[in-house]
């Protein structure tokens, strides 16, 4: 039997992030993973650490999203610090690119949006065609323009998982994988879950399973709102660099291969792809980079995002046996590489000291969408 | 080193540049094998270093599978060269890392 | 409407063009190279090299002529990219296009097993069915080649060669002596076998005829700067060494999965084929009704039993399409059934008589490259395991094994095999990468062609 005063249900970037960031404060520490096939949102993900826009009609989230992207290169330095493992961020500041005037206009009043409640301000500058040729001298003539911000950064999300499970292990923390949990409930002083391994149980646990906690969760009568939303991602053969930046829909990583996808879609738990909107991906792709026509796709698959209704993260936790004392964490969000510093800093801090603060309680749990 | 059998009823060659110079090869051969007798490979330099640099690479499965025989063929980076065969006016160009893919060529 | 797509024109897709079209179905193959004979009998209406490549070889000219006269609806030159419930994406000659039918079947054949070794991915190593291809293909051939390795093909290669006239500077034969004595086990299949195994032994001593030096050896790595130099090699324990600036190395056979991987349907591990085979009944029925196999892609059987399985599939195929009743083809199949049991009964034998040594299925060198188009070695693969690596999913993610061009073809069944040798689970419970489509690389460009031909989805 697996026994830990931490557990961590999730072994995804979002779990990860928290475990290796309780293990860094000496907690007794274990992450159940799943097996090699399961639903990873980090392979799911450009790799994108995105600001602008992010929450426009959620000043909470806007100001939880820019404080955590002005502490990616820190994370990023200390993770390669203590694993030796390039996480490849990078922070050139990205575009939202515009197909049309209309769209410009739409974009610039979002941007105008996301600033007025804040209290960290994104700064950014909007672009017109000739601005973004200058920038990125591919840019296709259908592109009318778009929103600059250099608060936006990239990064490899599949270095991150790898580096935050190394570092976790490094502190102290264990890692189970092909142990994916089936249920949980209250035992003893704690919880005790059934794994694909057997027994594991815990003073403390963390559900961060991503869309296991649509299940998970409510058998403690806790928040599992939380549904798939498809993306369907292409990626291409390594080429030489011509992105200087981060774009919404197109990533150009360091090795040199282009992740594109933008395609949101209500498929259930289907991870397969479609040829229809995989053509209409290209097709938007090459009318933003016309010489993208001729680059290879080597992959593509559907992405599965965990989606709340607001498509706001959800902090939720709970105290549980005889005096409370016994916490469980809800932990769903869909932007795990963009929030990593703050999972593995400020909220792993929190859940160690077992209560969230209050502003997070105020503006990220779950009671908001109670009617 | 590789040859053209003795006994082969010799093929009819055609012009082909290749990195920039005239040369000709037998039409219809696949490109893979023409540029092997022709003694032009390696083929391509790996886009992924090694820790002693760059790696060369030449053709290994000739049956589409290893994609070791990527070669850029009339502009276009990255074709199987096993895949291909020898046209008259073909421009073949080895690879050298990863390809710059270019604007519009067609 | 079309009723069948058959992808792969070798011994397998022809014969299953030539049955389906006979039970009334409408039937398009396509096929990646330009002429039909798949690779075994590739070029095989070409008459000029018949003396080299010898009756096994031209046995093929005959179904080649049939299908090509057949009328059937062959696409030469199409590489299929993406094969799902919506359709078959392909680029031909004139570009990409997606096909719709009630049935596919894929009858793709085999690729060489990979076999990293130190120094195999040099320039001037190539696999013997590289050197096989180049002679039917384009009358190429590399004189004074090192061949190495085991099974039939290897030595087929050096007597055609040889017939040819071209020089061999060795053989090193990597066949475990073991291997022998637990082959005779398999006594029904041994029997049958024997005709296999005097076929080899002529060759053998044709070879040997020819004065080529024949050495059976322990192992071998590869060496030279920017171009194969020397093969290094240890027999009975001592090292040796030859010069050469081509190797031809060759363990046999696999089935190309990769398009039946990307399509999701079930496979399963083969102990005895060492390899990933789909799952499937007699028939060809993988466990999507509208996907079938048939031929060496559903596992090594060689080019007569492709043939064979080739019709089954598509008796089945017209049955399920109400063309044919089970009682019009019973007797047929029947026939066609027993053909292939007697065909395959010397399989288990060969099998275990060609079965790779452990060391060359999964390499025990840290230093050896497993990934060629991402240079991932065998030390980064042990060391993701100690991280607690679950499976080849995350190591692709962790490494970038499996991520270039050849799409995790070349390193797919080694990175299994080196995980379940590191960690002494088996092939099966590693489990393979899931391939995705495009399973053959194509350009934005092309996969856009595939939404602004509205018109021609419906046919």
């Amino acid at each position: 039997m697996t026994s830990h005063e931490f557990i961590i249900i999730g072994g995804g970037i979002v779990g990860a992030a928290i475990a290796e960031g309780l293990a860094r404060q000496g907690k007794d520490v274990g992450v159940l993973d799943e097996g090699d096939v399961a639903i990873r949102a980090a392979r799911g993900n450009l790799g994108n650490v995105w600001v602008q826009g992010k929450g426009a009609a959620y000043p909470a989230y806007a100001d939880l999203t820019r404080q955590a992207a002005l502490d990616w290169g820190a994370l990023a330095e200390r993770l390669q610090a203590q694993t030796g493992i390039d996480i490849h961020f990078r922070a050139p500041g990205a575009v939202y690119l515009c197909f049309t005037d209309a769209d410009l206009e739409n974009r610039a009043a979002t941007m105008r949006q996301a600033n007025e409640k804040t209290a960290i301000d994104n700064p950014y500058e909007m672009l017109d065609h000739a601005a973004l040729a200058r920038m990125i001298p591919q840019i296709g003539p259908d592109v009318a323009g778009g929103s600059f911000s250099a608060m936006d950064g990239t990064a490899n999300p599949l270095y991150l998982l790898r580096a935050l499970i190394q570092s976790t292990q490094m502190q102290g923390g264990a890692y189970y994988p092909d142990s994916g949990v089936t249920t949980i409930r209250e035992y003893a002083d704690g919880f005790e879950m059934q794994t694909a391994k057997g027994i594991a149980r815990a003073r403390h646990v963390v559900l961060g399973a991503g869309l296991g906690n649509a299940t998970l969760a409510p058998q403690l009568g806790m928040f599992g709102g939380v549904r798939p939303v498809r993306g369907q991602i292409m990626v291409t053969e390594r080429m030489q660099p011509f992105l200087p930046c981060g774009t919404n829909f197109i990533r150009q990583t360091v090795e040199g291969g282009c992740g594109i996808g933008e395609s949101s879609e209500e498929a259930g738990f289907d991870t397969g792809t479609t040829i229809d909107i995989l053509a209409e991906t290209a097709r938007r792709a090459t009318r933003a980079f016309p010489h993208l026509a001729h680059a290879r796709i080597v992959r593509s698959w559907g992405a599965l995002r965990i989606m709340t209704a607001d498509g706001v993260p959800v902090y939720q936790m709970k105290g549980f046996g005889p005096d409370g004392t016994s916490k469980a964490t809800v932990v769903s969000v869909h932007s795990g590489v963009t929030l990593a510093p703050f999972h593995c800093d400020a909220l792993a801090r929190q859940i160690g000291a077992l209560a969230l603060e209050p502003d997070i309680v105020k503006s990220f749990s779950a009671e908001r969408f109670d009617v | 080193m590789f040859e053209q059998l003795k006994t082969a009823t010799p093929l009819e060659t055609v012009n082909v540049t290749l990195d920039g110079v005239a040369i000709t090869l037998p039409k219809g051969m696949t490109l893979a094998a023409a540029l092997l007798v022709h003694g032009a490979y390696p083929l391509r330099t790996s886009p992924v270093q090694g820790p002693d640099g760059p790696k060369q690479r030449a053709p290994y499965c000739m049956m589409g599978v290893c994609f070791e025989c990527l070669v850029e063929i009339d502009g276009k980076p990255n074709q199987q060269s096993c895949l291909a065969q020898v046209r008259d006016g073909m421009v073949v160009n080895r690879q050298d890392g990863a390809p710059d893919i270019k604007g519009d060529r067609t | 409407m079309i009723d069948l797509i058959i992808i792969g024109a070798g011994p397998a897709g022809m014969t299953a063009a030539l049955t389906a079209q006979e039970c009334g179905l409408k039937v398009v193959v396509l096929d990646e190279q330009l002429r039909p004979g798949g690779q075994i009998y590739r070029n095989v209406l070409d008459t000029s090299k018949d003396t080299i490549l010898g009756p096994d070889y031209f046995d093929g000219r005959t179904l080649a002529q049939r299908f090509l006269a057949s009328g059937v609806d062959y696409r030469p030159g199409a590489q299929v990219w993406r094969i799902d419930d919506d359709g078959v994406c392909f680029t031909g000659p004139d570009g990409a296009s997606i096909l719709r039918a009630r049935h596919v079947l894929l009858a793709v054949g085999a690729m060489e097993r990979p076999v990293p070794t130190r120094g195999w991915t040099l320039p001037g190593v190539m696999t013997a069915g590289a050197a096989q291809i180049m002679l039917k293909a384009s009358g190429v051939v590399a004189p004074n080649a090192v061949f190495i390795g085991s099974g039939p093909l290897l030595f087929l290669i050096v007597a055609q060669y040889l017939r040819a006239g071209v020089a061999v500077k060795a053989v090193l034969e990597t066949t475990p002596r073991g291997n022998y004595a637990s082959a005779l086990r398999h006594a029904g299949g041994a029997l049958r076998g024997w005709r296999y195994v005097r076929k080899g032994m002529g060759m053998l001593s044709e070879i040997r005829r020819a004065g080529v030096r024949i050495e059976k050896i322990d192992s071998y790595t590869l060496a030279g700067r920017d171009h194969l130099e020397t093969v290094d090699y240890v027999v009975a324990g001592q090292a040796r060494q030859i010069g050469c600036d081509t190797a031809l190395i060759h363990q046999g056979v696999i089935p190309a999965v990769q398009a039946s991987l990307s399509s999701g349907c079930a496979h399963d591990w083969n102990a005895a084929q060492v390899a990933w085979l789909p799952k499937a009944d007699a028939s060809g029925r993988t466990d999507k009704d509208w996907l079938r196999v048939a031929g060496d892609c559903r596992g090594i059987a060689g080019a007569l039993s492709a043939q064979l399985s080739g019709e089954l599939a598509a008796l089945a195929i017209a049955q399920d399409q109400n063309r044919v009743t089970a009682d019009e083809i019973a007797a047929r199949t029947k026939r066609v059934r027993a053909k292939l049991n007697t065909d395959n009964a010397v399989r288990p034998f060969l099998d275990q008589l060609y079965l790779p040594r452990p060391d060359l299925l999964a390499p025990t060198n840290d230093d050896v490259t497993i990934c060629r188009c991402e240079l991932v070695t065998r030390g980064q693969i042990r060391q993701a395991v100690s991280e607690g690596c679950p499976g080849p999913n995350q190591m692709k993610a962790f490494t970038r094994s499996g991520m270039g061009p050849c799409q995790g073809r070349m390193c797919g069944p080694v990175v299994t095999q080196t995980m379940a040798a590191m960690t002494g689970l088996s092939p099966a419970a590693v489990g393979h990468y899931r391939i995705r489509s495009p399973f053959r690389p194509v350009t934005l460009h092309e996969m856009a062609q595939c939404a602004e031909a509205p018109d021609q989805k419906a046919t």
